[in-house]
C-alpha cells in the first residue's frame, strides 16, 4: 500500500500553484492519473519515485517511510526500487535493447521474456537511434520492468503504440503486474485507453 | 637538429592531459549539476586562463612558487619539492593553463544530456558513479575527445606561461614553442622552421582527426 500526502508549490505561468494530493493507491491496483497539461502529474510521479522532493507531507509504502517532511527523511530513489516509465523514454543512446534490460537486471530469463513480451526479440542487438518511436516506447516499459518493481510509475506509456499493440501489450502488463504483485500508478491522457484495467482513478488540477 | 624539445613538448601535452582528464572529469560533471554561487566562482576562476595574459597567470605562479615566497618556501621546506625553473612546475603551469580546454566542453555535454537519463538509472538502483561511468560518460564522448584533443594541442602551443615559471632550460623545460623563439633569436630561421613545421603537423593531424571522427559519430540525438 502506498500512502501519499503531500504539498508542492509548482511554477505555472501565472505564478506558482499548489499541488496537494492526499491518496491512498492499494496493493497491486492500477490507478490512472488524469488532468490537464501543467498540472503537475510528471512531478507528481517523480516525488513518488524520489526523483523530486515535495515541499510538505508524507510518502509510505507499506511500514516504510520513504518521504518524511517533519523528519527531513527522503529515501533515495534507489532504495525506492520503483519502476519508471518516463514519457520522453530516457533511454541510453550509447546501449542496445538487450543492454539496456541487462543493465537493469542480470538475470537472463527474465530479459528473454521482457524481449518477448515487447516484441523486440529480433531488435535486440539494436540500440534506440535505431528502433521507431513504438519500439523506444515498449522498451521504456520493458526496461522499467526488469527490476520487478513493486510499484511502477508510467508517464503517458502507451502514447506512440498503435491500437493493436497497445491492446495486446496492456493484457500481457496485467498479467505481469498480478505475478509481480505490481501496484501500477499510470497518466493517460486517452479516456479509453485503460477501459476495464484500472478502477481507480486520480485527477490532478 | 636537436629533438628532445620536441620530445618535451609531447611529454608535457601527454602528462598534462592525462592530469586534467582525472581531475577534469569529475569537476565538469559537478560543475554541470545544479547551480549555486560556489560553482559560479569555481567556474569564472578556472575559466581566467581563458581570457588572462599568459604571462601575468606565469608571473602570478613565478610569485607563488618560487622558494623566497610563501608557498613555495613551504613546498620546498617540507616536500623537498620545487615548481619554479622545473618540469614540475610546467606541468602544473599547464595544467591550470589548459583546464578551461577541457572543463568547459565536458561540461557542456553534460549539460545536454536530459535529466532523465541519469534518473532513469537511479530508478534502476544504480548509484551516481554507476550512473556517470556507464550512462553519462558513454554519451559524451565525442566531446569528451574533443576536449582531450584541444588541451593535448593547447599544451603544445604554450608559451609564455611555460617560460615565465620554467625558463629555458634544456632539456627541462625548454619546450618547442620556445626552442623556435630561441631559435628565432639567434637567427637560426632553419632550426625555427623545423620546430614550427613539426608543431604544425602534430596539431593539424589531431584537430583533423577528431574532426573526422567527430563527422561519423555524431549521428547520436543527443551529441
Amino acid at each position: 500500500m502506498i500512502a501519499v500526502n503531500i504539498e508542492k508549490k509548482l511554477k505555472a505561468y501565472n505564478g506558482l500553484q499548489l499541488l496537494r494530493i492526499k491518496k491512498t493507491f492499494l496493493p497491486g491496483g492500477i490507478t490512472r492519473i488524469t488532468g490537464p497539461s501543467g498540472a503537475g502529474k510528471t512531478t507528481f510521479l517523480k516525488m513518488i519515485a524520489g526523483l523530486v522532493s515535495p515541499d510538505n507531507g508524507t510518502i509510505k509504502a507499506n511500514d516504510t517511510t520513504w518521504f518524511d517532511a517533519s523528519q527531513k527523511m527522503n529515501l533515495a530513489p534507489q532504495l525506492r526500487r520503483v519502476g519508471f516509465v518516463f514519457q520522453d523514454y530516457a533511454l541510453f543512446p550509447n546501449m542496445t535493447v538487450k543492454q539496456h534490460l541487462e543493465y537493469a537486471t542480470d538475470n537472463a530469463d527474465w530479459i528473454n521474456r521482457l524481449l518477448t513480451i515487447g516484441g523486440l526479440e529480433t531488435f535486440a542487438s539494436h540500440k534506440p537511434d535505431h528502433l521507431s518511436g513504438g519500439q523506444q516506447q515498449r522498451l521504456a516499459i520493458m526496461r522499467a520492468l526488469a527490476i520487478k518493481p513493486k510499484l511502477l510509475l508510467m508517464d503517458e506509456p502507451f502514447s506512440a503504440l498503435d491500437v493493436k499493440m497497445k491492446s495486446a501489450l496492456i493484457k500481457d502488463l496485467q498479467v505481469l503486474f498480478k505475478e509481480l504483485g505490481t501496484t501500477a500508478l499510470i497518466v493517460s491522457h486517452n479516456p479509453q485507453e485503460l477501459d476495464g484495467v484500472s478502477r481507480d482513478e486520480l485527477e490532478i488540477g | 637538429m636537436d629533438l628532445s624539445p620536441i620530445w618535451l613538448t609531447l611529454k608535457l601535452a601527454a602528462i598534462t592531459t592525462l592530469i586534467l582528464l582525472l581531475i577534469g572529469l569529475p569537476l565538469a560533471w559537478w560543475l554541470s549539476k545544479k547551480r549555486s554561487l560556489a560553482k559560479i566562482v569555481i567556474e569564472a576562476i578556472i575559466t581566467m586562463p581563458l581570457v588572462l595574459p599568459p604571462s601575468v597567470l606565469g608571473f602570478y605562479l613565478l610569485l607563488a612558487f618560487s622558494p623566497q615566497h610563501g608557498l613555495g618556501h613551504w613546498l620546498q621546506q617540507t616536500f623537498d619539492v620545487q615548481f619554479v625553473f622545473s618540469f614540475k612546475g610546467l606541468v602544473l603551469a599547464s595544467v591550470i593553463y589548459s583546464m578551461p580546454f577541457m572543463i568547459s566542453p565536458v561540461k557542456s555535454a553534460f549539460q545536454q544530456l536530459p535529466a532523465s537519463l541519469s534518473q532513469a538509472s537511479y530508478t534502476l538502483g544504480k548509484t551516481q558513479w554507476q550512473t556517470f561511468w556507464h550512462v553519462l560518460l558513454p554519451n559524451i564522448k565525442p566531446s569528451l575527445l574533443t576536449a582531450t584533443v584541444l588541451t593535448f594541442a593547447h599544451t603544445l602551443g604554450e608559451f609564455g606561461v611555460v617560460l615565465m615559471i620554467g625558463g629555458n632550460i634544456p632539456g627541462v623545460t625548454r619546450v618547442a614553442s620556445i626552442a623556435v623563439y630561441d631559435s628565432v633569436e639567434q637567427r637560426d630561421y632553419a632550426s625555427a622552421n623545423n620546430y614550427s613545421l613539426i608543431l604544425f603537423a602534430i596539431t593539424f593531424v589531431m584537430v583533423l582527426s577528431v574532426f573526422i571522427y567527430n563527422k561519423y559519430q555524431a549521428k547520436s540525438p543527443l551529441e
